[in-house]
């Protein structure tokens, strides 16, 4: 066991386990934040999705020793954000989502993409999200909110 | 007397230089035109063993030709629709290092290593078919300076024996399934060693397509 300080949504969260356990079980088992989710956990599905740095990263295969100073956002925050709730409302616009399980994911990845190319493409949306599986195949809906969320966003 | 001694002293010198001629030609030469003909022997055979070691899984699998890097001793299609990115370095929401990160994580079974990326498309040593590119081909890559980065052969030298991802290779981590992967086929040290001899050979590359 080890002690670890994260920033975890701009907020400092001391948490003490194994060196090899993964992000994602830190958050949800320790820090209580289940809003990140398990899918795969060998990151093919992208259901565990958070930021790193503002980098999307599947939590699912990342030992907490490894994620040093990095800062770290999850769903939870995504409100809070511009970006964040740009997607979110074109998500409820768009209803996008069927079950509902793998959307935090999707929405950290449309984060992400959006950050860094404001205006997608076709092409830029099916590379960007392409790591991230929905079984209920909202596909089109996922692609049809990203185009609204960067309609909004300055 | 003397005419004949001019005209033997001649003869020996077309000899000498057709052989060099005949010799030098069954290489086609890299960089370093002064080098003896010896070392471009050893050159060229130390070039097959860097040659073995280039288009190991560990190197060649991110020195692709396509849209995607491979995984695998098999060398299969990266999974997770990864794709290779303006960069190489994958793209937004979906980069190399949203799983890989500075070392191996062999607890999830996924490597890592500092920058990890692809190579560029001007240093890919497979066709489009994922089937690797023959010895003389990867060789005239490796020392085309426009393609190369501009490195000549002590630059090559430095990057195999100091380059993090080509360390890597030799410290791959363990797979998913907690078993390890495979390392190139000989130790860093002996492919510091040919590569050193190649290039102290002039970087010869073999004859051929």
């Amino acid at each position: 066991m080890a002690t670890y300080q994260l920033n975890v949504n701009g907020q400092r969260k001391q948490v003490n386990v194994d060196p090899s356990t993964p992000l994602l079980w830190v958050l949800r088992e320790e820090l209580k934040m289940t809003g990140t989710k398990y899918g795969c956990g060998i990151s093919a599905c992208g259901a565990c999705t958070v930021h790193l740095d503002g980098i999307a990263t599947r939590s699912c295969v990342v030992p907490v020793s490894l994620v040093g100073d990095r800062s770290i956002v999850t769903i939870e925050s995504m409100a809070a954000d511009p970006v964040g709730r740009a997607v979110q409302d074109a998500w409820v616009d768009k209803d996008v989502v069927q079950c509902g399980y793998c959307q935090s994911g999707q929405i950290m990845s449309a984060v992400a993409l959006l950050n860094a190319t404001p205006k997608p493409t076709d092409t830029d949306i099916e590379e960007s999200m392409g790591g991230n599986l929905c079984r209920c195949a909202t596909y089109v809906r996922i692609r049809e909110a990203i185009k609204s969320a960067s309609q909004q966003i300055k | 007397m003397l005419r004949y001694r001019a005209a033997g002293l001649a003869a020996l010198f077309v000899c000498a230089f057709a052989a060099w001629l005949i010799v030098s030609g069954a290489f086609v030469h890299g960089h370093d035109a002064r080098r003896t003909t010896a070392s471009r022997a050893e050159g060229l055979a130390a070039w097959d063993q860097v040659y073995s070691v280039l288009t190991s899984p560990r190197c060649i699998n991110c020195h692709t030709a396509t849209n995607y890097p491979q995984q695998g001793d098999e060398r299969h299609r990266h999974f997770a629709n990864v794709v290779r990115g303006p960069a190489g370095k994958g793209v937004p929401g979906l980069n190399c290092v949203s799983c890989h990160q500075e070392t191996n994580a062999d607890s999830t079974g996924v490597p890592g290593g500092h920058n990890w990326h692809l190579a560029p498309l001007s240093m890919r040593w497979q066709d489009i078919n994922d089937q690797p590119l023959s010895s003389s081909a990867v060789c005239r890559a490796l020392v085309d300076r426009s393609k190369n980065n501009g490195m000549g052969g002590p630059e090559l030298l430095k990057h195999n024996q100091e380059e993090a991802l080509v360390l890597w290779a030799w410290n791959p981590g363990r797979r998913p399934d907690g078993s390890l992967r495979t390392l190139p086929p000989m130790s860093h040290a002996e492919f510091v060693s040919a590569t050193r001899t190649w290039v102290e050979g002039g970087t010869p590359c073999p004859q051929g397509k």
